[in-house]
């Protein structure tokens, strides 16, 4: 084992650990605007992998090209998820709000097996290729792309968050719903914005990974079990908790699989969980 | 305190009335004696499988229902049930019998495990906690070689059928003995708890948990007395279910649907009620079989789709399940003179 190894594990755990963390901040935003788990985070990741995949192969349009219209669709698709079922859970206990988001879950997963069957796609020959050799460590272009978009995706949410009216409006709706409303922020919009936002996030980090990773019906439910963990372990509704916390994430899964057994790849980042429920329950930077 | 308690012995869901309990003794006896109809192998399938689910919702029902804690990963106790008694039985040639209890025990253990860290906290912890682990355990189990890894384990069969391998070759009648058995006792004990000290302290937790910690009730201890017993109950199903198909594999005993289908079928019929599971249960199996006949299980996931667009359904329209839309005076006792 040399350390070239070790760097190559950390550089790519930190690569991926970037779309970690964008997936996971959705959650976290849905999570801290109403207090609602998305159990479904993982289809919303897979249809946008899959909006990808078929701009690309029914209009040839690249991943990165179709980013645009990738994110705009889930944007939509969160603002009908708002819409159509979340609007009506509001008020339900959490026990009807975790089945209600479960059941979309299996309902669109299995409404893509059923369209497109459980078979696996790529995106073939797309413009990012390829790979990029820094002394012995090798790093493939898409996945340095997919991490920097990541990045930049992130700090924009941070800016929208924390600085814009809107960003603020959100803010203070996840606070406290009633004092904004009596302040004239029309909470049931701000909640579709946050779906809006949430699964634009997502969005960003499905057409990125479809430059490089396979497609198909099931790809979501790993990522979406690493972006529960993030969002625990960020912080249950914390933004930028999810940050560091799908870094953590990506470092630990890179150099488990490395240093002991890649076959248990997903029990290390369960461990984590684990850890942070018994040890620091409100996360890294929780508020709860 | 007095009056509460009255309150809470006429909650109508959790009670038996006369006409009721007419209706179940005519039930029972119908049942007992159905094999003896001679019906056909499927329909003691079908059978069997209603009572299975009916066992296993219940069990769900009693943590989600009862304490209010949402497992997701339910099927992990079914799961660590099967390959307990088999292993135990193709290793060490322990009967199924012993094996089973023994299932109970770990699962009950595990339950117990779990719950000390994530149940002191929002059931969201909990949720998800139990989605992980459920999905762990099919990761080790497909990779523990001593257990079969990922092509599972095949019971030898018998020469004869017998009581104490718990195979039975001729005729599927004895296992539906076994698995009514396990029905009306599972269905029996469950509706006691309801009615103990512990179920009411249960739904007070489950109600308003400041509320009953405030009243002394030590809140983390009765949701996890209430996770063991539902992983106790659970359990049992799996080894019977492994000496039923006589194979354990990581992919059917520890297959997410097995999760999916228990917490669907408790929320459809009604959540927290004693009949709500069954209700469930007794509308979903068949559809769900004849589905397999008519559609053929092609993998196309159609079962699912519906599974899906009926939790969200119910979610949406009728939080309480199907058992809400029976008329009150049906299910409540009979007003007192």
């Amino acid at each position: 084992m040399t350390f070239e190894i070790i760097l190559q594990a950390i550089v790519s755990g930190l690569l991926v650990g970037l779309i970690y963390a964008l997936i996971a901040a959705g959650l976290s935003l849905i999570f801290g605007l109403m207090e609602i788990v998305n159990f479904a985070h993982g289809e919303h990741l897979m249809l946008s992998m899959f909006s990808s995949f078929w701009l690309w192969s029914l209009f040839g349009l690249d991943p990165v090209v179709s980013l645009p219209i990738t994110v705009l669709l889930m944007a939509l698709s969160g603002v009908l998820t708002h819409y159509l079922l979340i609007r009506y859970i509001l008020k339900a206990k959490m026990l009807i709000q975790i089945c209600a988001t479960f059941g979309l879950s299996i309902f669109l997963r299995s409404l893509a097996q059923f369209f497109w069957t459980p078979d696996f796609r790529n995106v073939d020959k797309p413009l990012l290729e390829g790979r990029i050799e820094i002394g012995e460590i090798f790093i493939g272009q898409p996945q340095v792309f997919a991490g920097l978009v990541c990045l930049f995706a992130f700090a924009g949410l941070y800016l929208f968050v924390t600085r814009t009216e809107t960003g603020l409006a959100l803010q203070a709706t996840a606070q406290d719903r009633e004092a904004a409303e009596i302040l004239g922020i029309p909470s049931n919009r701000m909640f579709a914005l946050g779906w809006a936002i949430g699964l634009g996030c997502v969005g960003v980090a499905g057409a990125m990974m479809s430059n490089y990773f396979f497609i198909f019906t099931d790809v979501g439910v790993n990522f979406a079990l690493f972006a529960f963990v993030a969002v625990a372990l960020g912080g249950f509704g914390s933004v930028i908790g999810c940050l560091y916390a799908g870094i953590i994430i990506g470092l630990v899964e890179a150099l488990g699989g490395l240093l002991i057994d890649p076959s248990f790849k997903l029990l290390y980042v369960f461990a984590i969980y684990l850890l942070v429920v018994i040890y620091r329950p409100q996360g890294l930077f929780g508020r709860y | 305190m007095a009056s509460m308690l009255k309150q809470a012995l006429r909650e109508p869901v959790w009670h038996v009335n006369g006409r009721i309990a007419f209706a179940l003794v005519g039930l029972t006896v119908f049942l007992l004696l159905f094999p003896l109809l001679d019906p056909g192998a499927f329909y003691l399938h079908l059978m069997i499988l209603i009572f299975m689910y009916a066992v296993m919702s219940q069990s769900w029902n009693v943590i989600a229902g009862l304490s209010g804690q949402i497992s997701l990963g339910h099927g992990m106790f079914f799961g660590i049930g099967a390959y307990t008694s088999s292993v135990l039985y193709l290793q060490y040639g322990l009967t199924p019998w012993i094996g089973l209890l023994l299932g109970m025990l770990i699962c009950g253990v595990i339950a117990v495990m779990i719950g000390i860290p994530m149940l002191r906290l929002s059931g969201h912890y909990f949720a998800i906690a139990t989605l992980l682990i459920g999905i762990g355990c099919q990761v080790v189990f497909q990779r523990w070689e001593f257990v079969g890894a990922a092509s599972g384990l095949w019971m030898p069969l018998t020469e004869e059928s017998s009581w104490s391998a718990l195979q039975f070759h001729h005729s599927k009648a004895p296992y539906y003995y076994v698995f009514f058995g396990f029905f009306i006792v599972t269905y029996l004990l469950v509706w006691r708890l309801g009615r103990s000290k512990i179920g009411f302290r249960l739904r007070a937790v489950r109600d308003d948990a400041q509320a009953a910690q405030s009243l002394g009730i030590n809140v983390a201890k009765y949701k996890i007395i209430a996770y063991a017993i539902s992983a106790i109950i659970m359990a049992p199903m799996g080894s019977l279910f492994a000496q039923y198909i006589l194979i354990v594999d990581p992919d059917r005993m520890f297959n997410i649907e097995i999760s999916i289908l228990v917490l669907l079928m408790t929320v459809l019929g009604g959540i927290g009620t004693i009949w709500g599971p069954l209700i469930g249960v007794a509308i979903l199996i068949p559809i769900s079989e004849y589905s397999r006949i008519y559609l053929g299980g092609t993998g196309g996931a159609v079962d699912l789709i519906f599974y899906g667009l009926i939790l969200m359904l119910i979610c949406i329209f009728r939080p309480a399940g199907l058992i809400s839309l029976f008329p009150k005076h049906v299910l409540e006792r009979e007003r007192q003179r």
